[in-house]
């Protein structure tokens, strides 16, 4: 990065850094934790300024916060595509279920992600006219395959797939051509977490090394052929068996586990990378850094008012529970 | 020779003018580097604004040692006060290189100093108690932009003297 890039961030991280006081430490999910339910951990987040203290909706109060987190991106940032590498996942969310609610003539609302690049209603008039040329050019190519397969075959886990691989490869690509060493990490580690997501699914579903092939995504950290080779000749063993040769060797620990501890595992992985960030001034990546942060706040705080809602004992939760930033 | 003698003032008026301007220069960008972090402090919590302010301009006074070396350069070579007398190419090319580590040091302490700035106006939006800590950081690149300003002036005084 030039010298002029690393100081055009220089007004959006001092604000970063007052807005990361808000965010929610260990302290605050204990607190949150030891709550007796779903209505006290509520008003325990309207006191610290998240939805109201009557809110009821749950999954409205976290939309909220998420839009938060892009409104204020929108005030720090003139062009918000320098985060395509955060977007492009909704995007392509957006285009898988545009297919599936024009294939199943569907009347469902709601469907769409916020916070895309592109308007969702563009998806639906491209997959409605069959004309890909509206929507952007490095989705059409997965968008007319996945069309074909959903149409022609019914094949809807096919056509997931499709989509899945595209989009992990778009953000594979938009975060190494950032210039930006964060992002281009974060793309890395995501890409490979999917893979390695994808390959114990396709382990525990019987598929063939085909379908495998077609499902994971390329990245460095990951050879996707030996990966592939070790899942069909030696099945979970021999995947744990290749991890260990790669950076990835502490995965083995969570994967035997439950997916559900990989998946956390994941998580904190992506806040240990970016925790550095808490005292650089300079550059894009504390702004990455806060999206990241405040993602996995959201995701945790969800996680936590499931549980009170499904009265799933503490020690359950709290296993649950991801790493915090601050 | 006579006729680079010509040349001498020039050469003293070019070391006052260098050391005002890149010192200037460089003091300008480093306040504003942190103003502009210092706003975006103030816009999330505006009580942190007399701290802020003191981080936001300790870049700025490498510009006024610039200023006091061309101020004194001038007064030296006759420009400024009047009594103005002939300074040979040797002594102007003298004044000049008198001139320089001010200008240099001066510009380069000015960014670096206001990088660390930046970066003591992130402690202040977390921790505003810790102040007194985070103004020592910038405060010490000061030291550099001080001892240039001292080699300045004792060589701009000291070349008044040469007889050449």
């Amino acid at each position: 990065m030039t010298d002029m890039t690393d100081k055009q961030f220089l007004y959006a991280v001092a604000r970063i850094r007052t807005k990361e006081l808000s965010l929610f430490s260990k302290s605050d999910i204990d607190q949150l934790l030891s709550c007796k339910s779903e209505k006290e951990c509520l008003r325990l987040l309207a006191d610290k300024g998240w939805g109201t203290a009557d809110e009821t909706d749950s999954d409205k109060l976290l939309a909220n916060e998420r839009m938060k987190t892009w409104e204020l991106m929108s005030e720090l940032v003139k062009d918000l595509s320098v985060f395509n590498t955060f977007l492009y996942g909704n995007d392509y969310h957006n285009l898988k279920a545009a297919i599936k609610k024009v294939y199943t003539n569907s009347d469902l609302e709601d469907i769409f992600m916020p916070n895309g690049t592109v308007n969702p209603e563009l998806f639906l008039q491209a997959v409605k006219e069959h004309d890909f040329t509206l929507i952007p050019e490095h989705m059409r190519e997965c968008a007319e395959e996945a069309y074909q397969v959903m149409f022609y075959t019914g094949d809807s886990q096919l056509c997931e797939i499709i989509i899945d691989k595209a989009a992990l490869n778009a953000i594979y690509k938009q975060g190494m051509q950032s210039g930006n060493e964060l992002l281009a990490a974060y793309a890395e580690l995501k890409t490979a977490f999917a893979d390695i997501n994808i390959i114990i699914r396709c382990i525990r579903t019987g598929k063939d090394k085909e379908f495998i092939k077609r499902a994971l995504a390329e990245c460095s950290s990951l050879d996707t052929a030996r990966l592939a080779e070790a899942a069909v000749n030696e099945g979970f063993e021999g995947v744990l068996t290749y991890l260990g040769e790669t950076v990835y060797d502490d995965a083995q620990v969570p994967l035997r586990t439950s997916m559900s501890a990989f998946e956390c595992w994941c998580d904190n992985k992506i806040i240990e990378l970016i925790k550095p960030q808490k005292y650089n001034p300079f550059t894009l990546s504390p702004l990455a850094a806060y999206i990241l942060a405040r993602d996995n706040e959201i995701k945790t705080v969800r996680i936590l008012l499931s549980g009170k809602r499904n009265e799933i004992p503490d020690g359950a939760i709290r296993e649950r529970l991801r790493d915090m930033y601050v | 020779m006579e006729v680079l003698n010509n040349y001498g003032i020039v050469l003293a008026v070019l070391g006052a003018v260098l050391a005002a301007l890149v010192s200037g220069v460089g003091s300008a960008r480093g306040v504003s580097m942190g103003g502009v972090a210092g706003a975006g402090v103030i816009t999330e919590d505006p009580s942190k604004f007399g701290k802020v302010l003191i981080l936001q301009l300790l870049p700025g006074t490498q510009g006024i040692y610039g200023l006091l070396i061309a101020f004194i350069t001038l007064s030296q070579i006759g420009v400024i006060g009047g009594g103005a007398e002939e300074i040979s190419f040797a002594k102007g090319l003298c004044y000049l290189g008198a001139c320089l580590p001010m200008a240099i040091v001066g510009y380069t302490s000015a960014i670096r100093q206001a990088n660390a700035s930046v970066a003591s106006i992130g402690v202040i939006a977390k921790k505003p108690e810790q102040f007194g800590k985070a103004m020592i950081f910038p405060a010490m690149v000061e030291t550099y932009a001080i001892l240039a300003l001292l080699i300045s002036i004792l060589a701009v005084i000291g070349v008044g003297g040469l007889n050449i």
